[in-house]
């Protein structure tokens, strides 16, 4: 048998311009955004401006990457927006306090008590979400549209459909600090900043560095190949589900201490944002491709679009009408980049 | 013969060159197809045999060259270009649509129209028609993803065999069929060139391709390095100019049998109707020896791998390795304990297609380079390049998609992952599909190296050969139980008499 060959040598210096373009997409489509905005307005281009618009692309960005390790392991988690808005009820539920009729007290949890328990609804969704996928082999679009109507609808049953106002506590009763997630700065840059960061940084890590990360790409590419590696993949599969649920529940908390208040119908259509930060960050529908930069490049984009449209006055039916229109041009390059590289035997 | 062998040339690839960025896989090749005969194409693996046969059906275009047909240059815009010009080719994957019928397989794209919408009836008269040439037994209306390997590759002929074309490209048509289906498969091509049908075969089965071909093209590295007429050749010739070296797939290595490592007892798996297709079936295998499992497709020996594997569950029997019972050990587990399986699709089975050659290779073994959280990657650099040494997988390297390699360098990328869990008793099915016979070698001289340090074997195929080659002990299934049991020492004729074949296959 000949030597193997090792004809190829750099792989990236040939990378051509196009090729080049079409990977980094996402990033130079952010660039051209803020630099449009830029021109347009005085008032986009400051540092102000930018963490405020940060702050509110990490409520998405933080869904989006729940829903990136959901589209890679190759499902579809709709019940994203529900789970945050449920959160964001229990959490404020919570704050008023939990009413124990046999004892005749009402408790009021520190609060970070509310966050753990919070969480906890989260994931249990999750894995509700997550059983009915990989065991009873519900399709995940029709399991978590599923969930979405159950959990939005718990939610409203338990506010009656009304919102939660006042969740900043009180000294008396030992639970301030609620609005800490929404309103605090580390170092001048807000903390749902920083939690998004976190979060994103660990993801990543997890992606590229642990074996569970190289479990997740190689069941989502071909699970039935993956399995017969000894992937686990019915666990990988419940795990992508329990932290999407519980990274919702992280929004959810970070949403209702920036307004302070948690109604039912926070969040609705969220689901579809994080989708399309997922999509237009490269990621394949298909499952096995993606990573956690596209993700959080795709999440400002389409963060910063909206805000700059705000800002410079365009009206925000035409937001939606952009924002559709940069989805259907991330799918089309999706194609492009990944329509090409396939062959067969 | 003489005049066969000057028959007119109908189509030809003049100074045809392809690259793929640093990778050549043509460097200026002029091959011709005559007009009623069988030209066949040898050639180690990535020697760029699939690579020629896409340009010449307009799958792909080449990067420089010319492709002549009935003497006038021409460019197929497209696979469907080429098609309406009579040109049509069996791909060496499948490219079958698994949740569709057979029938509509067959007909994607070309449906027949009748009055109200497409005509149903005349495609599937027309399929059953088909079907009764290759002489096979499938129903037109089962989806394909029913249907076994074997049957699928069928389908696919039957759907080049459906378009009349008059030069058809055969790229490894028969790496999942038995005997008896080449038989036919033969018999189809000699009358489909006595209707002045043009063929072109490429198969790693040498002997099985020196019987239908008329002239034989080697491509070594890109560059076509022999042409004869058949007359002129035998099976040296094509060894000798394939890989520059004769190969000898030897005989069982001398190894010293230890304990038994696999023990299955009374084990019985049911297919989905609850029909047993592995019924009851005993087997012990020691630590050092090779046992082939020899039987027709749809014996049962994939069920039965898959079941030790822990793909698939048993109605009942036990699974035991190394005295413990691990029937209920997922397959990780089971990997982790060292009892591995090459599967027999690699597509399906074997491959994750959105990975690179060196994630694949991997897979199977993450534990062996994560530490404490996370994966070593310089341990896996070496892991995956001590593996493509190993396996000799011809690659620009670990980063590569594993969509780049050629179909038998997948399939030493299925075996390398699988090497590289380190197993001790290791279960391969069909793994010599669509490797050359320098990798099969490779592959058999690996094993027996394996084993003679203690590695227990089986090795599943449908080709006698190979079991008299390579195993100890030879068993031959049937209808999911053990029809017979063999030393290496008995003939050929035996052991398919055993399954159920019949002798003249
Ligand atoms: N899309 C591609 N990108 C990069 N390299 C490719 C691509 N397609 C083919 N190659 C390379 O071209 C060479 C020839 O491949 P080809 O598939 O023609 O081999 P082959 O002769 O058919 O081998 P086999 O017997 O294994 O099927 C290989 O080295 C392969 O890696
Ligand atoms: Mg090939």
């Amino acid at each position: 048998m000949s030597a193997t060959t090792a004809t190829a040598p750099a792989k990236g210096r040939q990378m051509s311009i196009g090729r080049l373009l079409l990977e980094g997409r996402a990033f130079f489509a952010l660039i051209a955004i803020i630099a449009v905005f830029s021109f347009l307005s005085p008032n986009y281009f400051t540092v102000g401006n930018f963490l405020i618009m940060s702050s509110q692309v990490a409520i998405f960005g933080i869904l989006s990457v729940g829903m990136l390790l959901v589209i890679l392991n190759g499902g579809i988690d709709l019940s994203v927006g529900s789970i945050l808005a449920l959160a964001g009820v229990c959490a404020g539920a919570m704050m008023q306090g939990v009413e124990i009729e046999a004892l005749g007290v009402i408790l009021y949890p520190p609060v970070w008590a509310v966050v753990v328990l919070t969480l906890c609804v989260g994931a249990a969704v999750g894995a509700v979400n997550g059983i009915l996928v990989a065991f009873f082999k519900v399709p995940p679009f029709v399991a978590t549209l599923g969930v979405m109507y159950v959990a939005r609808g718990v939610a409203l049953l338990m506010t009656n459909g009304l919102t939660y106002n006042n969740l900043r506590g009180s000294e008396a009763l030992g639970n301030t600090g609620f609005s800490w997630l929404g309103f605090y700065r580390l170092g001048g840059v807000p903390i749902s900043v920083i939690v998004l960061a976190v979060i994103a940084i660990a993801a990543g890590l997890m992606l590229q560095r642990s074996a569970f990360g190289r479990w997740l790409y190689a069941s989502g590419g071909n699970e039935r190949a993956a399995e017969l590696s000894g992937v686990p993949v019915k666990r990988v599969k419940i795990t992508v589900y329990v932290v999407s649920g519980m990274l919702a529940a992280v929004a959810g908390l970070v949403l209702a201490s920036q307004l302070t208040s948690a109604g039912p119908t926070a969040g609705t259509t969220y689901e579809l944002t994080a989708i399309a930060a997922v999509v237009i960050g490269g990621a394949a529908l298909t499952g096995g491709r993606g990573n956690v930069r596209g993700t959080m490049l795709g999440a400002f984009v389409i963060g910063f679009l909206s805000a700059g449209l705000v800002i410079i006055g365009v009206s925000s039916y035409w937001q939606t009408v952009f924002t559709g229109a940069v989805i259907v041009l991330a799918v089309l390059m999706n194609s492009l980049q990944y329509g090409g590289g396939a062959r067969k035997g | 013969m003489s005049e066969r062998t000057t028959g007119e040339v109908v189509l030809a690839a003049r100074n045809v060159a392809k690259s793929y960025g640093q990778v050549h896989a043509l460097k200026g090749v002029n091959f011709d197809i005559h007009r009623g005969q069988v030209t066949t194409l040898f050639g180690e693996n990535g020697a760029g045999k699939s690579t020629l046969m896409k340009i010449l059906s307009g799958v792909i275009q080449p990067t420089t060259g010319q492709i002549v047909l009935d003497g006038q240059p021409v460019a197929f815009a497209n696979a469907n270009d080429a098609r309406d010009r009579g040109i049509s080719i069996i791909h060496q994957e499948l490219s079958l649509a698994p949740n569709m019928s057979v029938r509509d397989n067959i007909f994607m794209g070309r449906e027949i129209k009748g009055a109200t919408g497409v005509d149903y009836a005349e495609e599937e008269r027309q399929v059953r028609v088909l079907m009764e040439e290759l002489e096979e037994e499938i129903d037109p209306l089962t989806p394909v993803e029913d249907l076994r390997l074997g049957q699928q590759q069928i389908v696919e002929i039957a759907r080049a065999l459906s378009v009349d074309s008059r030069i058809l490209i055969m790229d490894e048509p028969t790496s999942a069929l038995s005997a008896s289906e080449v038989e036919v498969l033969f018999k189809v091509i000699r009358d489909l060139t006595a209707r002045g049908v043009s063929i072109v075969y490429i198969s790693h089965h040498l002997e099985e391709a020196l019987t239908i071909t008329d002239h034989a093209v080697v491509l070594r590295d890109g560059n076509m390095t022999a042409y004869a007429p058949r007359s002129e050749i035998d099976l040296d010739w094509i060894v000798r100019n394939m890989v520059g070296d004769n190969y000898d797939l030897g005989s069982p290595p001398e190894t010293t049998v230890g304990n038994v490592a696999l023990s299955i007892r009374n084990l019985s798996v049911p297919d989905m109707t609850g029909k047993d297709l592995v019924d009851g079936l005993n087997l012990d295998l020691r630590a050092g020896e090779i046992v082939c499992i020899y039987g027709l497709m749809g014996a049962g020996r994939t069920e039965l791998l898959e079941t030790v594997a822990g793909r698939l569950s048993a109605s009942a029997g036990e699974i035991v390795l190394e005295g413990r019972e691990i029937s209920h050990l997922t397959i990780g587990d089971r990997i982790a304990r060292g009892l591995a399986l090459v599967p027999e699709d690699r597509q399906r089975d074997g491959l994750v297609q959105t990975m690179s050659v060196g994630q694949n290779l991997s897979l199977a073994s993450i534990g062996r380079f994560t530490r404490g959280l996370f994966t070593s990657r310089r341990d896996e650099r070496q892991l995956i390049d001590d593996s493509i040494r190993q396996v000799t997988v011809k690659t620009a390297g670990g980063h590569a998609p594993i969509g780049s390699l050629s179909g038998g360098n997948q399939q030493k990328v299925v075996i390398g992952k699988i090497l590289a869990t380190q197993p001790r008793v290791i279960m391969l099915d069909e793994p010599s599909r669509g490797i050359d016979i320098g990798a099969k070698a490779e592959v058999f001289r690996l094993l027996a190296e394996g084993a003679r340090q203690g590695l227990a074997v089986i090795y599943s195929t449908s080709e006698v050969s190979e079991c008299l080659s390579i195993a100890h002990r030879i068993i031959v299934m049937h209808k999911g139980r053990i029809s017979a049991e063999f030393d290496s020492s008995v003939s050929k004729e035996k052991i398919m008499a055993a399954s159920g074949e019949s002798v003249a296959a």
